[in-house]
């Protein structure tokens, strides 16, 4: 019997996957609030407390700004802290989210992403992330269930590691990921905690030798500073592959940086993170056995982008399109679709890349969709300066 | 310095900022009138940095190393013993 086999299967949603990831990871303190729906990670972390199934510390704050304030606070004291949140939430963690990143703490978070009000919507899309894109976190968009449980083990090894120590955030859809209960193949607890060990960061508080985290820089090195957490970003492209490869040793599980399907024979390659990218693959494999050659990139971790592993998949291919679940009104692409459009010209590459906003505010993307939009690749206005704005009724 | 000599993250030691000089800040420094002065402390309590120094055996005096002349223990003094001058 493989270790596969060995592993215990059960079904869980995915905010259930991320509670029970947090429970086995040894997490010393949980200081979040709930936000739909993202909700089921907190209920389900309190219930642990309850039961006694979860030895940390669990803070029930009265708001987002201090759930990672605590959990700043926490981490600063070389303990394991996580959080978990979602659009609105998100947004008012905003002005904490650099302060966690630029104090270089190894707080992990999961964000069920949703739209942002107003109008008020509770479904999904990308633009609550986004909107922290800059934020200086590792940012990890997980497609299914049993990854985002994965992702969430991953990216504590992946924050606490020396050479990179920043926050991170493992990314899914609402309801679509966060509410969806699908098979998940449970890893022992001790394996767990033995991959992870304990945090062991250079500079813990502590009240017999007062520290400041984060003190006054001014211009003569603020900038020196942001640089060295852009250093520490570049690191964590490569630590990301050793947890990966580390991860796989035990679990038999392994993603990427970004998942690649038949994009060494495409002509045209769709470029998508998150859960659509398994309606591109699907609608991909109908185009094939059609006699259509398309392909499939999904961006698994966004931050750091992973530049050169994405222009050699894309080297081959006639021409791209790129999906993003978000709006940036004003700009001349959206957020992925800049960085491909930046990796591709960088490479020396000349493919026509369109931009394509999909999915706003959990308008559902089907197979059908999927194969419009691979069709859409083929029309002669691939290199227009502003995003299509696939499904808006018009 | 180099962004690879820095210490990461910014940290340092605490109670660095009673070695850092704020009295170039001033542009009005109090001055305490001694004669109408109660001790009562509440200037002490108000100063939004520890520049009111508590004396054993004396009144409170002004670290001015460390006064940034906001002015706050001026507008809180009861007595009205604390006064804002123009500094030179």
């Amino acid at each position: 019997m493989t270790q596969l086999e060995a592993t215990r299967a059960v079904a869980l949603q995915g905010d259930e996957a991320v509670a029970e990831a947090v429970r086995q990871c040894d997490v010393d303190v949980v200081a979040a609030y709930p936000i739909t729906p993202q909700t089921i990670i907190v209920e389900k972390l309190a219930e642990f407390v309850a039961a006694g199934r979860f030895n940390g510390e669990f803070i029930p704050v009265e708001s987002e700004h201090s759930a990672l304030s605590a959990c700043l606070g926490a981490s600063a004291t070389g303990a394991r802290a996580f959080t978990a949140t979602s659009s609105q939430g998100l947004a008012y963690m905003h002005e904490m989210l650099y302060n966690v990143s630029g104090m270089r703490l190894p707080v992990v978070m999961a964000v069920a992403n949703r739209a942002l009000s107003a109008p008020l919507v509770l479904n999904a899309d990308h633009g609550d992330m986004m909107g922290s894109r800059d934020s200086g976190w590792i940012q990890v968009y997980a497609e299914n269930v049993e990854e985002i449980y994965d992702r969430t083990i991953q990216l504590f090894r992946l924050s606490e590691d020396p050479r990179v120590m920043l926050p991170s955030a493992i990314n899914f859809e609402g309801f679509i990921l966060s509410h969806d209960k699908e098979r998940v193949r449970l890893i022992e607890d001790d394996l767990i905690r033995k991959y992870l060990g304990r945090p062991a960061p250079k500079h813990r508080l502590d009240p017999k030798e007062p520290l400041t985290f984060g003190a006054i820089a001014n211009p003569d090195n603020y900038y020196e500073f942001k640089m060295q957490q852009t250093e520490a970003m570049r690191n964590a492209l490569t630590v990301f592959q050793e947890t990966e490869r580390e991860f796989e040793v035990f679990s038999g599980r392994r993603y990427g940086a970004i998942e690649a399907y038949n994009s060494d024979s495409a002509d045209r390659i769709a470029v998508v993170n998150g859960c659509a990218a398994g309606t591109m693959r699907a609608a991909a494999r109908d185009l094939n056995a059609r006699g259509e050659r398309v392909g499939v990139l999904a961006i698994k971790l966004f931050r750091p982008f992973p530049a050169e592993e994405v222009a050699s998949h894309i080297r081959r291919a006639k021409s791209v399109v790129t999906m993003d679940r978000s709006m940036s009104p004003g700009a001349p692409s959206g957020p992925m679709a800049e960085d491909i459009k930046s990796v591709l010209r960088s490479a020396g590459m000349n493919q026509p890349v369109m931009s394509l906003v999909y999915g706003i505010g959990g308008r559902d993307l089907s197979v059908d969709d999927g194969k419009s939009v691979f069709g859409l690749a083929d029309r002669g206005d691939l290199s227009g300066d502003v995003s299509i704005m696939y499904g808006v009724k018009g | 310095m180099s962004w690879k000599e820095l210490e990461e993250a910014a940290v340092v030691k605490g109670g660095t900022s009673s070695s850092y000089v704020v009295s170039g800040w001033r542009v009005r420094r109090p001055v305490i009138d001694e004669a109408k002065c109660t001790n009562c402390l509440i200037c002490w309590i108000y100063c939004p940095e520890p520049a009111i120094v508590r004396r054993e055996g004396a009144k409170v005096a002004i670290d001015y190393d460390h006064c940034k002349g906001c002015g706050i223990c001026e507008f809180e003094c009861p007595p009205k013993a604390i006064s804002m001058v123009m500094e030179p």
